[in-house]
């Protein structure tokens, strides 16, 4: 036998899955994050009537990687009165729990790390840490800027979590299941976004609000905190933070896919086409992406009250009144 | 308020000997009022009644000691009106920063410019130069100066 | 005063800076704020971080030298504030300027103040979040700066007015680009008002904040948009004309409640009447000499003088004492910005701190002018 064969036959097929897993994960954030940045940089060109980047790689693909580079290359200045575990700690309790996320996102049919029977729940319980990690960051940089971009976020995240629970809770009547390859399974005869819009509006609306993405951007917003609660890291600690946010993106527009735009499947009447599974979960998903630069080049930022107020007032109960109706719908169906 | 009215408010305050008419074409002005440093809070009161606003506040350094000038105009008709307060070496003047609240950044630029106290200003500190200045740049005997007047080489007939 | 909020329970307040190095405050602006939580309670603004004595150097420098001083004062008005300078100068010295000089300061004072408000407009914007109007703005603005730049030789900071006209003459050229440009830029107002005016995000961060209605701007002494947005129709073009402007037909636009929308409106519906006047202005230009012939050393007699013109965030005012010598003996330069920027120690308490961005922005101070 082979070298590899022996070393599966050592590790079990279940930890190889893993590994393997893990390791694409990994390859596959860094790229997005890479595709990412370059998407923004030039979708806010040319919304900006400018070209964006174009000299280094043909139409400035690589510039990316270059200014990754030199993020890399950065000093790590740590101020003097910061605390300093937590002010360690911060960027990378935020971008760890994203990666772990990945492992339950369904690819295609196959290409699922784990499907856990909880897998929808594991994705939210995850992505919490990052209101965590958000007030570490916030309050070990000894910066009153810092602070209140930090008090505000998390401020932001909670309260957007709400209504981002219970459309979620509305597209998971349809499915019975946390499942997340159950839930695209019950998408098969016709997708939830078309039989439940709002939900998917609303869905998408408080996944802006937790990504920190324009209009709801306040956390970062340079013009009136500098930098807000990441002000004061340079270097690869402010890589980790930029990656985590790309990351997150991806996290929220994938769950965003699977839940009520069909995952995997392909659109409607297309199932003849020879295309395989997960290049329509990657289109659906940067599609969905691209809405979100889109928004954040278009719209001014909202006031922090008017946030607050915006989702206590109106997404709250449009959510659970979408709930509530739904609930009623599903029944009267089955 | 038409120039009249505005010019009899004025003279109620200070003697009318002291106001006279300006050429508005000529020089900009439509009233000129010389007054002393007691009299000013009383005149910013009586411009404030006529619904003038606080133009400006400045000053300009003489032999005789620094002489103040205030300006007062009025949104509906053009009424601009010249306040002299000739000031002799380290006299100090009442504030106006009760009465209108714009005196309150020209008396402090007057103060760090060239030294004139105001008396009763809630707030008085350097405001262009910083704070441990211990100069005033535009008096006469600081910097680069070109000439030294008195009043009567420049105003006098 | 703009907002009620509960009595505190505890002493919390806290300090806070903005600026002087700060990417909202335009320029170097320095505002030392006392904050309550999110409520503000005092805010004093600092400023001087970049004063540079004009006013001293004018003591010691001719008339003429002091040409390029005026336009550094406010970079982006430029041309109006030496238009203001040298119509100050020739009244004190009883210059007369022929027709051809006086229609083509206008057009290029008009062009001016539609640069700098377009220039407010994109940093307003960007300020509040929007990051895109701004360089829809500057593109426009990019076609003005190519027009004044090919007659005066400058972008930013002209000296183009000279004592008896103006240094150098049109050609047919920049009449042709400022007709197209007219063009251009009135089929924009539609993108502008699409993109921002009906933006619900933007009505909310401008409606009802920073209210300054017409007793505040009395004791305060401000003037220009924030006075005609809150209702009084006072601009110095029509009130007390200079130059030819009593030749033009052009409105003053006024607001209602003096809130940063009514101040918003006012200063676009103004770009649209500065656009009326230089059309007016080009097809009305005449011909002859652009410059009068003027003595080398300007000599006004004694006396002291005032001369105001309306500059794009207010009224501009030169006062110059002159002892007939070819020097003034002092000169100063009323500044807008002065009184505007006071105003905000009166208007900030009581609001957020994000409303401070807002409001900062709609008053359009520009912090060298303030500094001198």
């Amino acid at each position: 036998m082979a070298a590899w064969q022996k070393l599966v036959n050592y590790l079990g097929p279940d930890l190889t899955v893993i590994i393997v897993g893990l390791v694409g994960v990994l390859a596959l954030v860094q790229v997005n994050a890479l595709f990412l940045v370059w998407l923004e940089r030039k979708v806010a060109a040319h919304i900006q009537l400018r070209i964006g980047p174009k000299e280094v790689g043909p139409f400035g693909i690589l510039q990316t990687i270059v200014d990754g580079v030199k993020l890399v290359s950065k000093e790590l200045i740590t101020p003097r009165h910061v605390d300093k575990k937590l002010f360690m700690l911060a960027p990378v309790a935020i971008f760890l729990p994203v990666l772990v996320s990945f492992v339950v996102i369904p690819f295609s049919e196959n290409l699922q790390i784990r499907d856990l029977n909880v897998g929808l729940l594991v994705i939210f319980a995850f992505s919490t840490f990052n209101v965590l990690a958000i007030l570490m960051g916030g309050w070990a940089s000894n910066n009153k800027y810092s602070l209140l971009g930090a008090v505000r976020s998390v401020a932001q995240n909670i309260a957007y979590e709400i209504p981002l629970l219970l459309t979620v809770l509305s597209a998971l009547l349809w499915s019975n299941s946390l499942q997340m390859s159950a839930i695209v399974e019950s998408q098969s005869t016709v997708w939830n976004a078309f039989w439940m819009p709002v939900a998917a509006l609303i869905y998408l609306i408080c996944a802006t609000a937790e990504t920190n993405r324009a209009p709801f951007d306040i956390p970062e917003a340079e013009s009136a905190l500098v930098a807000g609660f990441h002000t004061e890291y340079g270097g690869m600690r402010f890589a980790l933070f930029f990656l985590a946010e790309y990351s997150n993106m991806l996290i929220v527009a994938a769950v965003a896919t699977t839940l009520f735009f069909g995952g995997w499947k392909p659109l409607p009447l297309l199932g003849f086409l020879p295309v395989p599974g997960v290049i329509w979960f990657l289109a659906k998903t940067y599609v969905l992406i691209f809405v979100v630069i889109w928004v954040r080049w278009t719209f001014p930022r909202l006031r922090f009250d008017q946030l607050m107020n915006f989702c206590w007032k109106i997404m709250i109960p449009a959510a659970l009144l979408h709930l509530i109706v739904y609930a009623g719908i599903i029944k009267l169906i089955r | 308020m038409s120039l009249e009215d505005l010019k009899e408010e004025l003279s109620k305050v200070v003697e009318p000997a002291n106001i006279r008419s300006r050429q508005h074409e000529k020089d900009g002005f439509f009233l000129e009022v010389e007054a002393k440093a007691k009299e000013v809070e009383a005149l910013a009161k009586a411009a404030l009644e006529a619904d003038c606003f606080l133009e400006s506040i400045t000053a300009a350094d003489f032999t005789e000691g620094v002489q103040i000038i205030y300006q007062f105009n009025s949104f509906s008709s053009v009424s601009r009106t010249l306040v002299r307060v000739q000031l002799a070496r380290d006299e100090s003047v009442p504030t106006i920063s009760s009465i209108y609240d714009a005196a309150l950044w020209y008396e402090r630029e007057v103060f760090d410019l060239y030294g004139i106290r105001f008396d009763n200003h809630p707030d008085l500190r350097r405001i262009l130069l910083p704070e441990d200045a211990d100069f005033h740049p535009l008096l006469k005997d600081y910097g680069k100066v070109h000439a030294f007047r008195s009043t009567e080489e420049i105003y006098g007939e | 005063m703009a907002n009620e909020f509960l009595e505190p329970i505890t002493e919390q307040t806290f300090y806070l800076n903005m600026g002087p190095q700060h990417p909202s405050t335009h320029g170097v602006l320095r505002l030392f704020l006392k904050l309550d939580g999110e409520y503000i309670v005092e805010a004093d603004p600092i400023i001087g971080y970049g004063h540079r004595g004009h006013e001293k150097m004018a003591e010691s420098h001719l008339y003429e030298q002091f040409l390029p001083n005026s336009s550094r004062m406010d970079y982006l008005a430029g041309l109006i504030f030496n238009h203001g300078y040298v119509a100050a100068v020739e009244k004190m010295a009883g210059i007369a300027v022929p027709p051809r000089a006086e229609y083509i300061r206008v057009i290029c004072a008009e062009l001016n103040r539609i640069s700098s408000h377009l220039l407010w407009f994109g940093t307003y914007i960007m300020d509040l979040g929007g990051f895109t109007p701004f360089l829809y703005c500057f593109d426009d603005r990019e076609n003005i700066l190519d027009i004044l730049d090919r007659v005066s030789g400058s972008r930013l900071t002209y000296s183009y007015c000279r004592f008896g006209g103006v240094a150098r003459d049109l050609d047919d050229e920049f009449i042709e680009s400022t007709r197209k440009f007219i063009d251009r830029l009135r089929s924009r107002w539609n993108d502008y008002h699409n993109l921002v005016t009906k933006n619900v995000i933007f009505i909310h961060r401008a409606k009802d904040v920073g209210v300054i209605n017409r007793e505040l701007a009395l004791r305060f002494g401000c003037t220009g948009p924030i006075l005609r947005a809150a209702g009084v129709a006072y601009d110095i073009r029509r009130a007390e004309p200079y130059s030819i402007y009593s030749e033009f037909d052009f409105e003053i636009p006024t607001g209602t409640t003096g809130d940063a929308l009514d101040r918003y409106m006012v200063r676009l519906q103004e770009m649209e009447q500065s656009l009326r006047i230089v059309e007016q202005a080009l097809d009305k230009l005449p011909e002859g000499p652009f410059r009068a012939a003027v003595p080398h050393k300007v000599r006004p007699p004694k006396g002291d003088y005032y001369f105001a013109v309306e500059s794009a965030r207010g009224a501009l005012g030169y006062y110059i004492v002159s002892d007939g010598t070819s020097y003034p003996y002092r000169l100063k330069a009323r500044v807008p910005s002065y009184g505007n920027l006071q105003v905000l120690t009166d208007v900030l308490p009581g609001t957020l701190v994000a409303d401070t961005i807002s409001i900062l922005g709609s008053i359009d101070i520009v912090v060298p002018e303030v500094d001198r």
